[in-house]
């Protein structure tokens, strides 16, 4: 299998050309969420290939847009924070909010201590109503249409936090896309959310070429008087940068905008695919290659970030090992709120 | 003696009064139709979305996830299939995040036929949503009920689907909705929008109560001795007119009023004390939500009864024809309900 380990080699100081546009201790963290993002994707993977997992997706290619999202979020519980309708490459920005990555563990490994959905759905499933991560659902695009609800409660409430769903490429030819477009930019009731696309070129085996006559995604948006972005997702400080931006005219105006990322799939679909390393851009080395090259990051210190978190990944998945997993019997569990009985059987 | 129509915008005001119920929205819900059965006229949260279902049910899960409460509505159900899936997630996102994140949410749809809607207003969607798990699903008969269920279903923390027999939604009630006027003209004078320019009407609401109708069970309608009619919805109405022309107290009625959960110990009762039952409604009749009662009678009760348990449905034809004879003979009528309750009384085990 490859395995990601950090890579120093062919450093060039002489690249350094202008001053990152960011300050050194946000390049760090920066660096560091990344970094722990994809070491944990790593693990994912190989809890997956080692048997553990029955089904490994995630965000491997995507660090430096999650994480960039994740550390600008508005974070906690209720409508004066940020909502989060993620799709199933939410890894990043998770780890970036604060995610133990036991969590991300247990919910792969099905546990019941998983505290997404107690051992019931897919890795990267994501849920955390404490932050007002709801539920990831497998249905693509789906959460445009639901991200409608939580940014119009959030427009009644007059709120600063902003409604933020992410999904990829091939999903935008869904309804729900044209849906969120519609529905976000109605005049005089304009939603305050940050519909993003992370544009992989890929929707499973499917070519975006042989599908997309539109120049980019984004310029959908134009046709509803939405402000519309594209960015290299690949960069952090660029992704950063714009998403702080865009996130900020969002809260200030209330008004939608349409921001459109291109990223890289690095480990194929899921594993259904195989889940091995397809070469791409990879925005973690090529982001630690800078933080090197501009002295921002030492090699021993990067070194040490990867070896930390690796050895956090595998202590993770010991502990989560000898978890307990969900009894039979608790499938009729939360089928109703507090477990109101809804077995026919019982009626 | 309000009208069903009447009845669901009465509840509608109470639950902005006393519920918390923040937004009600749906295809000409809002100023200044107020939807195209009035059901939700004059109402201040009311307000009209893009014709989008899609979008509608979104929404309302949008709106659900944050824990507000909110009645969205499918203009009729004919038009609700195109979100199943979305239904399917409503349903199941309190269940998918162990508890998590419940759904507070009502969608709210007029089903059936009986106003000669032809293909595309005559729908019944009642089978359907039985197979919507994490769902509840309602279908009052009359207005009192009407007002009783709506307000169970806005209070209920899951998500419940309010089907509205459009054939009565102009149907009045003997019994009155706590707080309304006997008077039919005074009520009417009050919350019905005027025809015409209305942009500056404004509804007076009548001093209403809390009345509640639990989710999950059943009325009888009419006692009997002989066979038990479990139904709900506008062939409720069929089933009572069968039972007071056969006469002799004969029929029991049972008005389910809630599919899912059913009151499955009344109609349990009933049966035992019958020993005959038969389950109408109108949706498709293969694969019908009356079959799932019929095979647990089958199983439950089968040394307790004298005749196999019958459901009378819908044809399982692909839509309902407008011509009045192809209607009636799509969905049950009332000598269809007639005939098939003599059979079952002339069984003879
Ligand atoms: C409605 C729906 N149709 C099909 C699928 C199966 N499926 C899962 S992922 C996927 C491709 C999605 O591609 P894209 O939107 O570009 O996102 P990416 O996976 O590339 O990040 C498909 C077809 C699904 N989950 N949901």
């Amino acid at each position: 299998m490859a395995v990601l380990t950090n890579v120093t080699t062919k450093i060039n100081r002489k690249a350094k050309t202008k001053p990152l546009a960011l300050p050194k201790a946000q390049l760090l963290k920066l660096h560091d969420y990344m970094v722990k993002s994809r070491v944990l994707e790593d693990r994912l993977i190989k809890i997956y290939k080692t048997g553990e997992a029955y089904f490994w997706i995630g965000a491997p290619g995507e660090e430096a847009f999650g994480v960039a999202l994740g550390l600008l979020v508005n974070k906690g519980h209720g409508p004066q924070h940020d909502y989060l309708h993620l799709h199933y490459r939410g890894t990043p920005t998770l780890v970036a909010m604060g995610m133990p990555m036991i969590d991300s563990i247990r919910l792969i490994m099905n546990r019941v201590t998983d505290p997404c959905t107690g051992g019931r759905n897919f890795s990267n499933h994501y849920c955390f109503p404490k932050w007002n991560v709801v539920p990831v659902s497998s249905p693509i695009e789906v959460q445009y249409g639901t991200a409608l609800g939580t940014a119009h409660v959030q427009r009644r409430h007059k709120s600063s936090g902003i409604t933020i769903v992410t999904g990829g490429d091939a999903g935008t030819a869904e309804g729900d896309f044209a849906s969120c477009l519609i529905w976000a930019s109605r005049p005089g009731k304009e939603l305050p959310i940050l519909i993003t696309v992370q544009n992989n070129k890929w929707g499973i085996s499917t070519g975006y070429d042989s599908q997309h006559g539109e120049t980019y995604i984004a310029d959908r948006g134009k046709a509803f008087n939405m402000r519309t972005r594209v960015i290299d997702g690949n960069d952090p400080i660029e992704t950063y940068l714009a998403l702080g931006s865009e996130m900020a005219y969002i809260r200030k105006t209330g008004k939608p905008v349409l921001l459109e990322a291109n990223v890289s799939r690095l480990y194929g679909h899921s594993s259904a695919t195989g889940a091995n390393l397809i070469p791409d851009r990879d925005c973690v080395l090529a982001f630690e290659k800078l933080l090197l090259e501009n002295d921002v990051l030492r090699p021993a210190e990067a070194k040490k970030i990867w070896t930390d978190y690796t050895e956090e990944a595998r202590q993770a998945q010991e502990t989560a090992r000898l978890d307990a997993v969900p009894q039979a019997d608790s499938v009729w569990d939360n089928v109703y709120a507090g477990s109101e009985n809804a077995d026919w059987r019982k009626f | 003696m309000a009208s069903l129509a009447q009845a669901i915008r009465m509840g509608l005001h109470f639950a902005e009064e006393n519920l918390e119920l923040k937004d009600i929205f749906g295809q000409d819900a809002g100023a200044p139709m107020g939807g195209v059965f009035t059901a939700t006229q004059g109402l201040k949260t009311a307000w009209n979305t893009p014709l989008d279902e899609r979008g509608i049910i979104g929404m309302a899960t949008g709106i659900a996830l944050t824990g507000e409460r909110c009645v969205a509505e499918i203009q009729f159900c004919d038009y609700i299939f195109n979100t199943i899936d979305l239904l399917k997630i409503a349903g199941n996102t309190n269940w998918v995040s162990n508890g998590n994140y419940p759904m507070p949410l009502v969608v709210m749809t007029p089903v059936g036929a009986g106003i000669r809607g032809s293909v595309y207003h005559s729908h019944s969607f009642d089978a359907w949503a039985t197979r919507l798990p994490g769902w509840k699903v309602v279908m009052p008969s009359n207005s009192l009920d009407a007002y009783g269920l709506l307000l169970s279903a806005i209070a209920d923390p899951n998500p419940v689907l309010y089907l509205v027999p459009k054939a009565l939604m102009r149907l009045r009630s003997e019994e009155l909705i706590p707080g309304e006027p006997e008077d039919q003209k005074a009520l009417k004078n009050a919350i019905d929008a005027p025809i015409g320019e209305r942009s500056k009407w404004r509804p007076r609401w009548p001093k209403l109560e809390d009345y509640r109708v639990p989710i999950g069970e059943a009325k009888t309608t009419r006692s009997g001795r002989d066979v038990t009619v479990v139904s709900y919805g506008r062939n409720i109405l069929m089933c009572n007119k069968v039972a007071d022309d056969i006469g002799g107290g004969a029929v029991e009625v049972i008005d389910l009023r809630s599919l899912y959960p059913y009151d499955w110990q009344a109609i349990r009762a009933s049966v035992r004390r019958t020993r005959r039952v038969l389950f109408v409604n109108e949706d498709t009749e293969v694969t019908n939500f009356g079959e799932h009662l019929a095979y647990r009678v089958t199983q439950e009760l089968f040394y307790e009864i004298d005749a196999p348990p019958r459901v009378l449905a819908g044809k399982n034809l692909p839509g309902i024809g407008l011509h009045a004879n192809l209607e009636e003979n799509s969905v049950p009528q009332s000598h269809d309900i007639e005939r098939t309750v003599r059979e079952i009384l002339a069984e003879v085990p």
